[in-house]
This record gives C-alpha cells, structure tokens and sequence, in this order.
C-alpha cells in the first residue's frame, strides 16, 4: 500500500481483466535482435503495426563482435539476426541504433545514458536484465517474446501485478566493497528464487550513497534472485544523472517533469508485502562459487559443506561444484585464473573500467591470462579515452575492446573455451553460460581486475 | 501451437534437479535463429545435458532413457529461472510436453510457457516429492492434469491437489485464444488511458 511501487503500476492500468490479469500501459519497449524477430513475423501473420511505433527502441547488441565491427559479421547466423532487425525496424517504422551507430551499445547502458529510461515510466524488453532501468526509478521488467508481441501490437502488457519487498542496506561500505558485492551478498542470502513474485524497492543509505552507475548494477541483478525487476526511487542524484542527456526532457519541460518526478517515493506509512534490512558491514568483496549468482560467499570465505545444504538441494549442489571442479569446504583464494571478463549490462560502465584502471595502474597483466575489457558502449568507450584509462590499461598491457554483449553469454565470438576458469563481472554463472564447459567466477571490477594482476583469484583489498 | 486443453492424462519425464535455469533449457548458441521452428527448438531441448561433447546422446540423461516417456515433465523447485528467453518455453513445446509439474517456477518463464500452450501446474513439496518417488518406483505412473477442475492427480497413489490458473487464462487455454487476440480488442481503452495522461 502507498509504495512507490504500487504508484507508478497504478498509474500505468489500462483495465483488470475480470478473474485475471492487468491490462499495464507500457511508455518504453526496447527491442535487440536475439528475441524479437519472431514478434516481427506475428506482427506480419497478423498483418498488424505497432501501435506506437515512436515508443520503441531497436538495438543489436548480443551478436555484435567486439572487434572490427566495420567489417561484415563472420558468423553468418549471427549476421543474419543482426540484419534481421535492421530491417523489421525499417519496415515498422521503428527507431534503430545500428552497430556502428555511435549510439549504439547494449541496450540496458544505452537506455539510461542517452535519456530514453525515465522516472515513472514503466518499460520492457525481451530480456531479463531489463530491470537495470529500475536504476531510474523505473518500473521495469523483462518478458518473453509473445509478450514483445503483445507490446507491439498495443502498447500494453497482460501481467500479475506482483508483490512489493523493501530492501534496504544500511550503514557505510567498507573499502573495496562495490554495488555488485551488495548485490551478489543480497542474492547469497535470498537465493535465486527467494525474491520470485516480488518487485523490490532498494533503499536504504548504502543505496542513496550509490553513484547511478551502481545502482545501475544492483537493479540489473534483480532477477538473478527472481524478482520481476527492482528499483531506486529517483532523488537528486537521478536528475542530475538525466539532465542534458540526449531525450532528457528539456527547458519547461524538465522543470514540470522534474516536479513530478519528486514525488515518486514511497509513503512514510508505505505498506510492504515483505521487508528485508542488511548491513553494510557484513558485506566484503564477494565471488559466485557454483553454477547459479545465489551460490556466493565473501571472498575469504569457503565453500559451505554438504551438510549445511537441505537435503532436496544436495544434487544440485555437488553437481554445481563438480562441474566447477571445487570442493565443498574449498577457497577460492588462490585458485588459478585463465580468463577475465570485465563489462556486460552488470559491470560495463564508466565507473566499472575506472575502478578496474585503478587495480591495474603501475602493474601488468600476469602472463597467461586473457583478459577481455568490453565497454558497454559507444559512449562508456569514448568516456574511457576521454579520461585517458585506456592509456592506464594499454600501459598495463591491457586493450579496450569494441562495445557489445560479449563473454557474458557468448553468442558472439567472445568464449571461454572448456574447462577453463574466468573471473567475469557479469550477471549468470550458469552452467555453459560462457561458452560450453567454461566455469565462472561472477565478481566485481576490483575483484577481476586483481585476478588480471595476479593471475589467481586475490581480494582486491590487499592491492588498494 | 494454440492448443486447446482439457483433461491431460500421461506418464511423466522426471528431472529431479532444483534451479533448472533456461540457459540449461536451450543454450543461448541456439538462441540465433530468426524462426520459431518448434522442431529445431525440441530437438535442442537440453542440449548440454542431453548430447555428449561429440553429438552422441548421452544415455544417462533422462530424455535418452527409454523407460520414461509421456507429454507431462516433473521438474525440481525453480524451474526455469535466469534469462527471459521465450526460446526456452518453444524448445519444451517442440519437444511434445503440454505440462511441466513443479513446486515452483520463475516468473518470466511461467508466463512464457503459458504464451505457448504448455501449462504449468504449481503443486506443494510433498506432492512433487511423493510424484518422484511414484515415478522412480513404477515409470508407468500416470498424471491426471484436470484444467477445468484445476486438480493435478498422482494415478498412482490417488493423491490429488488444486492447481492456482486465473480465469481469464483458464478461459484463453481451453478454447485456444491468445492474450494478443483479446489486447487488439482493447483499441479504445487503450486510446482513453493515453488521453488521460497526456
């Protein structure tokens, strides 16, 4: 009741279906080429046009290399999907950011940092990672490829309107504690379905002392516990953030837009259907040890035993650790590092290659290590040779790729081969997730970039 | 792919693992294709549990045991969690279930499953449990999945419990009519709403 949450979803109802879901008005619908074109053929099956075509966004960003992106796309099935959506854009009418589109990116970065994710809208895309717009003070969910159909076609969405949580972190971070530690701690302790049927308001003065760009990262997250999507209601910090932003709104409109804006919070007598408060201080670097982002503990610690995990778990659990080729009880610290991923919608912003250039500066990459540093886009990557990190990061024989999806979940050239151990600042250690065989470490930009120096899993603390 | 339901009765396909995430339903190489070819998605159901490294079945998963068959898959709690991918719900379509029986289901999943016609049944713990356990002692034990009446039944031991299905959905299953279907109906409320918030 009076939460933020139910303000902006009550805003948007078109109608409640009798005895069934509500009709949900949808402001913005971001649409990338892995999940859409089989919306576009329902669309042509029909012989239907989007609704409001103005409100929706096409991107390629999961196929894209991240390098030579000026030369065709080698992988023909990958070249196909891209082109695919470049022309269901053209034939819909739909705005289109092409790969070498300066605004192009991945579209959970491009969103946010060119305007388009607002306060008070609710938005959509057929992918989970949608809820990063939540960093807006958004509502904002993925869904399927039906459901892209459905928002094409009218604008709306068929949904349950889900349960509200409140999760609040308080307290100050210590040193070298990030927004994905808070993150990946929140889903240690909740699991990856402990937050299923929730949308979750973060607060809490951990959450306010956030940059957008972290708050970014913790709503990305949301779904790795099974939450609809998650977000941060707007403050200061937000405006400042959108202001002068490309399809920020602009002169009187900003003034009535920023009025209104201001009053999404939830009630001080705002009612939660579930609360959940942490503390700041519990929380160190963290690092994912199995085959799903709740399977996480502090960077010190070890694998929990066999006995501490519930009976119906405890296939899945050794199965987990033996595809990782850990031991209950075991550390991480230590271990051999063969691959390092830094970017993806999680960790692929300004702040993320900045923390990664300050473990780096003075040292050198350890020999054997590949490291991948994929900029989440066009615009994070000129930001980077703007602030001059990519001399930092070259100097540390390091190099800055082109922007794209990349390593985090490998639809593009970008894999870990079999077998081999990769610190990633992404979203899903699933089992395959970066390429078939390839085992995950989920961590922060700190985190990886001290396995970049050293070449086996380090708490970044000792580097700082 | 629009299927109408009624009363299912089969024998199940039983996958006891927890946290079956999509990325292990259909792996995101698959995830290229520009169709929704339910052939080339079933085929691909599983894959890397279901294939060796070198493309011969693996004959210690489930789908290559040939004592366990049927239209109805039992799955452990948090099926289908991870990324959106509709893909995932056309890959168990394609492959021939019409219901996936678990104690729990990812949101986005769920909802995908529903848009394609495979229906899936909520049930408690111990009725996932003791269905295990009936499948595991007699593979030929059947699931009775009863849309009108919402009930799911254990043919084996007669245990039988309701099944959550709003009745807008229940309506659009059993006569085979998607939520597109109904949105495009909805023009002017849709038109009033925008008028409201200009």
């Amino acid at each position: 009741m009076n939460t933020l949450f139910d303000k902006i979803w009550d805003k948007h109802v078109v109608q409640i279906v009798e005895d069934g879901p509500t009709q949900l008005y949808i402001d913005r619908l971001y649409c990338h080429e892995v999940t859409t074109p089989q919306a576009f053929d329902g669309m042509r099956e029909r012989g239907i046009k989007p609704l409001r075509p103005q409100q929706i966004v096409c991107m390629p960003d999961h196929n894209t290399p991240t390098h030579d992106q000026d030369k065709p796309i080698e992988d023909p099935v990958s070249k196909k999907q891209v082109d695919t959506l470049a022309a269901n854009a053209a034939e819909f009418g739909l705005t289109h950011y092409g790969m070498l589109d300066k605004r192009n990116g991945i579209i959970h970065v491009v969103g946010p940092e060119r305007g388009l994710s607002l306060p008070g809208m609710t938005i959509v895309c057929g992918d989970s990672h949608t809820s990063t717009h939540g960093a807006m003070g958004a509502v904002a969910f993925g869904i399927g490829t039906s459901e892209v159909e459905m928002v094409m076609a009218s604008q709306c969405i068929l949904q349950q309107k889900p349960k509200s949580m409140r999760i609040s972190v308080e307290g100050k971070l210590a040193k070298g504690v990030t927004a994905k530690d808070v993150a990946l701690y929140i889903m240690s302790k909740m699991s990856t379905s402990g937050a299923t049927g929730y949308f979750v308001e973060y607060a809490g003065s951990v959450v306010r002392d956030l940059s957008m760009e972290g708050r970014l990262t913790l709503c990305n997250l949301s779904i790795e516990m099974g939450a609809r999507g998650g977000f941060v209601a707007p403050d200061e910090k937000t405006f400042e953030y959108i202001k002068g932003r490309e399809h920020a709104p602009k002169g009187a409109e900003w003034d009535k837009a920023v009025e209104y804006w201001k009053t999404l919070r939830s009630g001080d007598d705002a009612v939660f259907d579930r609360e959940i408060v942490y503390k700041a201080e519990d929380i160190t670097p963290m690092v994912t040890y199995g085959t799903n982002p709740g399977m996480g503990m502090g960077i010190e610690s070890s694998i929990p035993a066999l006995a501490s995990v519930p009976e119906s778990g405890q296939a899945s659990f050794l199965r987990s650790l033996n595809y990782m080729s850990f031991a209950p009880g075991e550390q991480l610290l230590g271990k051999k590092v063969d691959y390092v991923f830094c970017g993806s919608c999680t960790n692929g912003r300004i702040e993320d290659f900045r923390a990664f250039a300050s473990i780096a500066a003075g040292r050198k990459k350890a020999p054997g290590v590949v490291c991948w540093l994929v900029p989440g886009s066009w615009m994070v990557k000129e930001q980077i040779e703007s602030e001059g990190l990519d001399k930092i990061l070259e100097e540390a024989g390091f190099e800055i790729r082109q922007p794209g999806c990349s390593a985090c979940l490998a639809m593009n050239d970008d894999k870990i081969p079999a077998g081999k151990l990769s610190v990633s600042t992404s979203n899903r250690n699933f089992e395959g997730r970066q390429g078939p065989g390839a085992r995950t470490v989920l961590a922060s930009p700190l985190t990886a970039a001290a396995a970049a120096v050293t070449g086996v899993v380090t708490d970044p603390r000792t580097l700082m | 792919m629009k299927q109408k339901f009624n009363i299912i009765k089969s024998t199940c396909v039983p996958l006891p693992l927890e946290n079956v995430d999509t990325d292990q339903i259909i792996p995101a190489r698959f995830l290229k294709a520009t169709t929704r070819d339910e052939k080339f998605f079933g085929d691909n159901l599983f894959c890397d549990w279901r294939y060796n490294a070198d493309g011969t079945p693996n004959q210690n998963f489930v789908l290559n045991d040939p004592t366990y068959s049927g239209c109805i898959l039992v799955a452990g709690k948090n099926f289908g969690n991870g990324s959106s991918r509709e893909h995932a719900a056309w890959a168990i379509a394609g492959y021939g279930f019409r219901v996936v029986i678990s104690s729990f289901f990812a949101d986005i999943h769920r909802n995908n499953e529903l848009n394609n016609f495979v229906l899936p049944v909520t049930v408690s713990e111990d009725f996932l449990a003791e269905l295990f356990a009936s499948i595991k002692a007699n593979p030929a034990t059947e699931v009775e999945v009863n849309v009108p009446a919402q009930t799911v039944t254990n043919l084996a031991t007669g245990r039988s419990e309701h099944f959550d299905l709003n009745g807008y959905k229940k309506y659009c299953l059993m006569n085979g009519l998607d939520d597109i279907d109904f949105l495009l109906e909805s023009k002017s409320k849709i038109e009033a709403w925008e008028k409201a918030n200009a």
